[in-house]
Protein backbone atom coordinates (compact mmCIF):
# COMPACT_ATOMS: atom_id res chain seq x y z
CA UNK A 1 0.00 0.00 0.00
CA UNK A 2 1.49 3.74 -1.16
CA UNK A 3 -0.33 5.32 1.87
CA UNK A 4 1.23 4.83 5.75
CA UNK A 5 -2.08 4.95 7.94
CA UNK A 6 -1.90 3.86 11.03
CA UNK A 7 -5.52 4.58 11.64
CA UNK A 8 -5.79 2.67 15.21
CA UNK A 9 -3.23 4.25 16.87
CA UNK A 10 -5.70 6.71 18.53
CA UNK A 11 -6.65 3.74 20.91
CA UNK A 12 -3.13 3.01 22.37
CA UNK A 13 -3.30 3.45 26.50
CA UNK A 14 -0.20 5.63 27.10
CA UNK A 15 0.57 6.12 31.05
CA UNK A 16 0.14 9.90 32.15
CA UNK A 17 1.60 8.85 35.61
CA UNK A 18 3.53 5.93 35.88
CA UNK A 19 2.64 3.87 39.01
CA UNK A 20 3.50 0.42 40.25
CA UNK A 21 2.36 -1.62 42.95
CA UNK A 22 4.81 -5.01 42.96
CA UNK A 23 4.77 -6.25 39.43
CA UNK A 24 1.42 -4.78 38.53
CA UNK A 25 0.88 -1.63 36.34
CA UNK A 26 -1.20 0.70 37.99
CA UNK A 27 -0.59 3.87 35.81
CA UNK A 28 -3.06 6.67 35.74
CA UNK A 29 -3.55 6.21 31.66
CA UNK A 30 -5.20 8.70 29.60
CA UNK A 31 -7.96 6.00 29.21
CA UNK A 32 -8.52 6.58 33.21
CA UNK A 33 -8.38 10.43 32.37
CA UNK A 34 -10.92 10.56 30.24
CA UNK A 35 -13.06 7.96 32.58
CA UNK A 36 -12.40 10.24 35.35
CA UNK A 37 -13.39 13.31 33.42
CA UNK A 38 -16.90 11.68 32.46
CA UNK A 39 -17.82 10.87 35.94
CA UNK A 40 -16.57 14.59 36.83
CA UNK A 41 -18.65 16.35 34.11
CA UNK A 42 -21.84 13.79 35.00
CA UNK A 43 -21.35 14.42 38.73
CA UNK A 44 -21.31 18.52 37.71
CA UNK A 45 -24.17 18.29 35.59
CA UNK A 46 -26.79 16.35 37.59
CA UNK A 47 -25.41 18.68 41.45
CA UNK A 48 -25.42 21.64 39.82
CA UNK A 49 -28.87 21.06 37.74
CA UNK A 50 -30.47 20.09 40.55
CA UNK A 51 -28.80 22.72 43.35
CA UNK A 52 -31.67 25.17 42.48
CA UNK A 53 -34.64 23.47 41.68
CA UNK A 54 -36.90 26.12 39.67
CA UNK A 55 -40.39 25.77 38.44
CA UNK A 56 -39.24 26.61 34.91
CA UNK A 57 -35.37 25.12 34.66
CA UNK A 58 -32.35 27.06 33.35
CA UNK A 59 -30.41 25.02 30.78
CA UNK A 60 -28.41 22.77 32.89
CA UNK A 61 -31.51 22.01 35.02
CA UNK A 62 -33.37 20.62 32.26
CA UNK A 63 -30.58 18.74 30.58
CA UNK A 64 -30.52 16.85 33.43
CA UNK A 65 -34.41 16.38 33.67
CA UNK A 66 -34.28 15.62 30.42
CA UNK A 67 -31.86 12.55 30.90
CA UNK A 68 -33.65 11.66 34.25
CA UNK A 69 -37.16 11.54 32.61
CA UNK A 70 -35.34 9.58 29.62
CA UNK A 71 -34.36 6.71 31.89
CA UNK A 72 -37.11 6.62 33.93
CA UNK A 73 -39.75 6.19 31.39
CA UNK A 74 -37.77 3.74 29.64
CA UNK A 75 -37.61 1.67 32.83
CA UNK A 76 -41.31 2.41 33.07
CA UNK A 77 -42.14 1.27 29.57
CA UNK A 78 -40.12 -2.17 29.79
CA UNK A 79 -39.73 -3.11 33.34
CA UNK A 80 -42.34 -1.40 35.21
CA UNK A 81 -43.17 -0.24 38.56
CA UNK A 82 -40.38 -2.77 40.03
CA UNK A 83 -38.06 -1.68 38.41
CA UNK A 84 -37.55 1.88 39.75
CA UNK A 85 -35.52 0.56 42.44
CA UNK A 86 -32.51 -0.39 40.08
CA UNK A 87 -33.01 3.52 38.19
CA UNK A 88 -29.48 4.54 39.88
CA UNK A 89 -27.75 2.08 38.28
CA UNK A 90 -29.55 2.38 34.80
CA UNK A 91 -29.20 6.09 35.14
CA UNK A 92 -25.18 5.86 35.87
CA UNK A 93 -24.45 2.77 33.09
CA UNK A 94 -26.40 5.34 30.11
CA UNK A 95 -24.24 8.79 31.60
CA UNK A 96 -20.95 6.76 31.75
CA UNK A 97 -21.24 5.45 28.32
CA UNK A 98 -22.97 8.17 26.73
CA UNK A 99 -20.66 10.67 28.08
CA UNK A 100 -17.62 8.41 27.30
CA UNK A 101 -18.60 8.14 23.27
CA UNK A 102 -19.42 11.73 22.89
CA UNK A 103 -15.97 12.77 24.78
CA UNK A 104 -14.29 10.23 22.18
CA UNK A 105 -15.82 11.68 19.18
CA UNK A 106 -12.95 15.31 20.68
CA UNK A 107 -10.56 15.72 17.84
CA UNK A 108 -6.89 14.03 19.63
CA UNK A 109 -9.21 12.56 22.14
CA UNK A 110 -9.60 9.10 23.12
CA UNK A 111 -12.46 6.95 23.56
CA UNK A 112 -12.50 4.34 26.61
CA UNK A 113 -15.73 2.66 24.93
CA UNK A 114 -13.12 1.70 22.11
CA UNK A 115 -11.51 -0.60 24.17
CA UNK A 116 -13.05 -4.17 24.42
CA UNK A 117 -12.12 -4.66 28.48
CA UNK A 118 -14.10 -1.36 29.62
CA UNK A 119 -17.23 -2.65 27.52
CA UNK A 120 -16.82 -6.50 28.86
CA UNK A 121 -16.61 -5.09 32.24
CA UNK A 122 -19.56 -2.78 32.08
CA UNK A 123 -21.27 -5.86 30.49
CA UNK A 124 -20.54 -8.67 32.78
CA UNK A 125 -21.29 -5.96 35.70
CA UNK A 126 -24.81 -6.09 34.32
CA UNK A 127 -24.91 -10.01 33.41
CA UNK A 128 -23.79 -10.57 36.92
CA UNK A 129 -25.98 -8.46 38.64
CA UNK A 130 -28.95 -9.68 36.70
CA UNK A 131 -28.47 -12.90 37.13
CA UNK A 132 -28.09 -12.62 40.69
CA UNK A 133 -31.39 -10.30 40.87
CA UNK A 134 -33.36 -13.51 39.52
CA UNK A 135 -32.34 -15.70 41.45
CA UNK A 136 -33.03 -13.45 44.46
CA UNK A 137 -36.36 -13.10 43.72
CA UNK A 138 -37.59 -16.24 41.80
CA UNK A 139 -34.97 -18.61 43.70
CA UNK A 140 -34.91 -21.86 41.91
CA UNK A 141 -37.99 -20.89 39.50
CA UNK A 142 -35.88 -18.59 37.51
CA UNK A 143 -34.41 -21.83 35.91
CA UNK A 144 -38.09 -22.13 34.48
CA UNK A 145 -36.73 -19.33 32.47
CA UNK A 146 -34.37 -21.64 30.40
CA UNK A 147 -37.48 -24.00 29.74
CA UNK A 148 -40.44 -22.61 27.14
CA UNK A 149 -43.60 -22.47 27.51
CA UNK A 150 -46.11 -25.00 25.80
CA UNK A 151 -43.51 -26.76 24.10
CA UNK A 152 -43.71 -30.34 23.78
CA UNK A 153 -40.91 -32.61 25.55
CA UNK A 154 -39.05 -34.20 22.98
CA UNK A 155 -38.18 -30.33 21.79
CA UNK A 156 -37.37 -29.18 24.84
CA UNK A 157 -33.90 -31.40 24.35
CA UNK A 158 -33.29 -28.67 21.60
CA UNK A 159 -34.64 -25.57 22.72
CA UNK A 160 -33.05 -25.71 26.73
CA UNK A 161 -29.57 -26.17 24.98
CA UNK A 162 -30.41 -22.76 22.47
CA UNK A 163 -31.73 -21.02 25.67
CA UNK A 164 -29.04 -21.36 27.99
CA UNK A 165 -26.28 -20.54 25.32
CA UNK A 166 -28.46 -17.20 24.20
CA UNK A 167 -28.44 -16.73 27.57
CA UNK A 168 -24.76 -16.95 28.29
CA UNK A 169 -23.81 -15.07 25.05
CA UNK A 170 -25.20 -12.07 26.02
CA UNK A 171 -22.77 -10.34 27.77
CA UNK A 172 -20.71 -10.96 24.65
CA UNK A 173 -22.57 -9.79 22.29
CA UNK A 174 -23.27 -6.65 24.35
CA UNK A 175 -19.80 -5.57 25.14
CA UNK A 176 -18.94 -6.75 21.20
CA UNK A 177 -22.02 -4.62 19.87
CA UNK A 178 -20.48 -0.89 21.73
CA UNK A 179 -16.98 -1.62 21.16
CA UNK A 180 -17.26 -2.65 17.27
CA UNK A 181 -19.36 0.37 16.96
CA UNK A 182 -16.62 2.82 18.45
CA UNK A 183 -13.43 1.15 17.02
CA UNK A 184 -15.29 0.88 13.36
CA UNK A 185 -16.27 4.54 13.54
CA UNK A 186 -12.77 6.18 14.71
CA UNK A 187 -11.13 3.99 12.28
CA UNK A 188 -13.20 5.12 9.86
CA UNK A 189 -12.80 8.84 10.60
CA UNK A 190 -8.62 8.11 10.74
CA UNK A 191 -8.46 6.56 7.30
CA UNK A 192 -10.52 9.33 5.56
CA UNK A 193 -8.53 11.83 7.51
CA UNK A 194 -5.21 9.79 6.55
CA UNK A 195 -6.34 10.25 2.80
CA UNK A 196 -7.14 13.92 2.96
CA UNK A 197 -3.54 14.62 4.47
CA UNK A 198 -1.86 12.69 1.78
CA UNK A 199 -3.63 13.80 -1.96
CA UNK A 200 -3.13 17.24 -1.51
CA UNK A 201 -6.27 19.58 -3.30
CA UNK A 202 -8.49 16.39 -3.93
CA UNK A 203 -8.33 15.63 0.19
CA UNK A 204 -11.18 18.03 0.02
CA UNK A 205 -13.57 15.05 -1.03
CA UNK A 206 -12.69 12.83 1.61
CA UNK A 207 -12.23 15.90 4.11
CA UNK A 208 -16.22 16.58 3.25
CA UNK A 209 -17.07 12.70 3.68
CA UNK A 210 -15.10 13.11 6.98
CA UNK A 211 -17.69 15.94 7.86
CA UNK A 212 -20.66 13.71 7.57
CA UNK A 213 -19.16 10.85 8.31
CA UNK A 214 -18.76 12.80 11.88
CA UNK A 215 -22.35 13.61 12.14
CA UNK A 216 -23.47 9.93 11.58
CA UNK A 217 -20.86 8.72 14.50
CA UNK A 218 -22.74 11.73 16.31
CA UNK A 219 -25.87 9.43 16.25
CA UNK A 220 -24.18 6.20 16.57
CA UNK A 221 -22.67 7.45 19.93
CA UNK A 222 -26.24 8.68 21.24
CA UNK A 223 -27.48 5.47 19.51
CA UNK A 224 -25.18 3.10 21.16
CA UNK A 225 -25.53 4.57 24.54
CA UNK A 226 -28.97 4.04 24.46
CA UNK A 227 -29.28 0.47 22.70
CA UNK A 228 -26.67 -0.92 25.75
CA UNK A 229 -29.07 0.56 27.90
CA UNK A 230 -32.25 -0.22 26.89
CA UNK A 231 -30.98 -4.03 26.35
CA UNK A 232 -30.06 -3.86 29.91
CA UNK A 233 -33.39 -2.70 31.32
CA UNK A 234 -34.57 -5.65 28.95
CA UNK A 235 -32.19 -8.21 30.59
CA UNK A 236 -34.03 -7.11 34.13
CA UNK A 237 -37.16 -7.66 33.09
CA UNK A 238 -36.88 -11.01 31.50
CA UNK A 239 -35.04 -11.85 35.54
CA UNK A 240 -37.87 -9.95 37.74
CA UNK A 241 -41.01 -10.64 35.57
CA UNK A 242 -40.45 -14.28 34.61
CA UNK A 243 -42.38 -14.92 31.32
CA UNK B 1 0.32 -16.08 -2.93
CA UNK B 2 2.37 -13.40 -0.37
CA UNK B 3 0.65 -12.70 2.89
CA UNK B 4 0.24 -8.87 1.75
CA UNK B 5 -2.58 -9.50 -0.70
CA UNK B 6 -3.81 -12.32 1.44
CA UNK B 7 -4.51 -9.79 4.00
CA UNK B 8 -6.00 -7.44 1.17
CA UNK B 9 -8.36 -10.16 -0.11
CA UNK B 10 -9.21 -11.38 3.41
CA UNK B 11 -10.00 -7.80 4.20
CA UNK B 12 -12.11 -7.58 1.33
CA UNK B 13 -14.16 -10.81 1.90
CA UNK B 14 -14.22 -9.60 6.02
CA UNK B 15 -16.48 -6.39 4.27
CA UNK B 16 -19.07 -8.41 3.14
CA UNK B 17 -20.61 -8.59 5.95
CA UNK B 18 -22.24 -5.24 5.00
CA UNK B 19 -24.74 -6.20 2.74
CA UNK B 20 -26.63 -7.70 5.33
CA UNK B 21 -26.57 -4.42 7.13
CA UNK B 22 -27.50 -2.75 4.07
CA UNK B 23 -30.65 -5.17 3.82
CA UNK B 24 -31.39 -5.00 6.92
CA UNK B 25 -31.10 -1.10 7.74
CA UNK B 26 -33.33 -1.12 4.70
CA UNK B 27 -35.67 -3.05 5.80
CA UNK B 28 -36.30 -1.15 9.18
CA UNK B 29 -36.51 2.08 7.42
CA UNK B 30 -39.06 1.12 4.78
CA UNK B 31 -41.48 -0.74 7.45
CA UNK B 32 -40.86 2.95 9.24
CA UNK B 33 -42.39 4.84 6.54
CA UNK B 34 -44.94 2.25 6.01
CA UNK B 35 -46.09 2.23 9.78
CA UNK B 36 -45.96 6.25 9.63
CA UNK B 37 -47.65 6.71 6.52
CA UNK B 38 -50.20 3.91 6.91
CA UNK B 39 -50.77 5.38 10.72
CA UNK B 40 -49.34 8.78 11.32
CA UNK B 41 -49.99 8.74 15.20
CA UNK B 42 -47.98 5.60 15.85
CA UNK B 43 -45.34 5.67 18.22
CA UNK B 44 -43.09 3.65 16.45
CA UNK B 45 -39.87 5.56 15.60
CA UNK B 46 -37.59 4.65 19.10
CA UNK B 47 -38.05 0.82 18.42
CA UNK B 48 -37.02 1.42 14.28
CA UNK B 49 -33.63 3.38 15.69
CA UNK B 50 -33.34 0.44 18.54
CA UNK B 51 -33.35 -1.76 15.12
CA UNK B 52 -31.54 0.19 12.70
CA UNK B 53 -28.98 0.39 15.86
CA UNK B 54 -28.86 -3.46 16.05
CA UNK B 55 -28.52 -4.44 12.08
CA UNK B 56 -25.67 -1.47 11.98
CA UNK B 57 -24.04 -3.47 14.53
CA UNK B 58 -23.86 -6.52 12.82
CA UNK B 59 -22.46 -5.28 9.68
CA UNK B 60 -19.79 -3.23 11.45
CA UNK B 61 -18.49 -6.41 13.53
CA UNK B 62 -17.34 -7.23 9.90
CA UNK B 63 -15.65 -3.93 9.47
CA UNK B 64 -14.13 -4.38 12.32
CA UNK B 65 -12.28 -7.77 11.41
CA UNK B 66 -11.20 -5.95 8.09
CA UNK B 67 -9.98 -2.94 10.23
CA UNK B 68 -8.04 -5.71 12.02
CA UNK B 69 -6.86 -7.64 9.43
CA UNK B 70 -5.07 -4.52 7.46
CA UNK B 71 -3.60 -2.46 10.16
CA UNK B 72 -3.02 -5.18 13.44
CA UNK B 73 -1.87 -7.86 11.62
Amino acid sequence: MALELHPLEQFVIKPIVPMHIGNLDVSFTNSALLMTIAVLLISALVIVGTRREELVPGRVQSLSEIAYEFIGNMIDETVGEEGRQYFPFVFSLFMFILFGNLLGLIPYGYTFTGQIIVTFALAAVVFTGVTLIGIWRNGWKFLTFFVPHGVPVVLLVLLVPIELLSYFIRPFTLSIRLFANMLAGHTMLAIFGGFAASIGILGLLPLGLDVLIFFLELLVAVLQAYVFTILTCLYLNDAINLH
Amino acid sequence: MDLASAKMIGAGLACIALVGAGIGIGNVFSALINALARNPAAQVTPFAFLGFALAEATGLFGLAIAFLILFVF
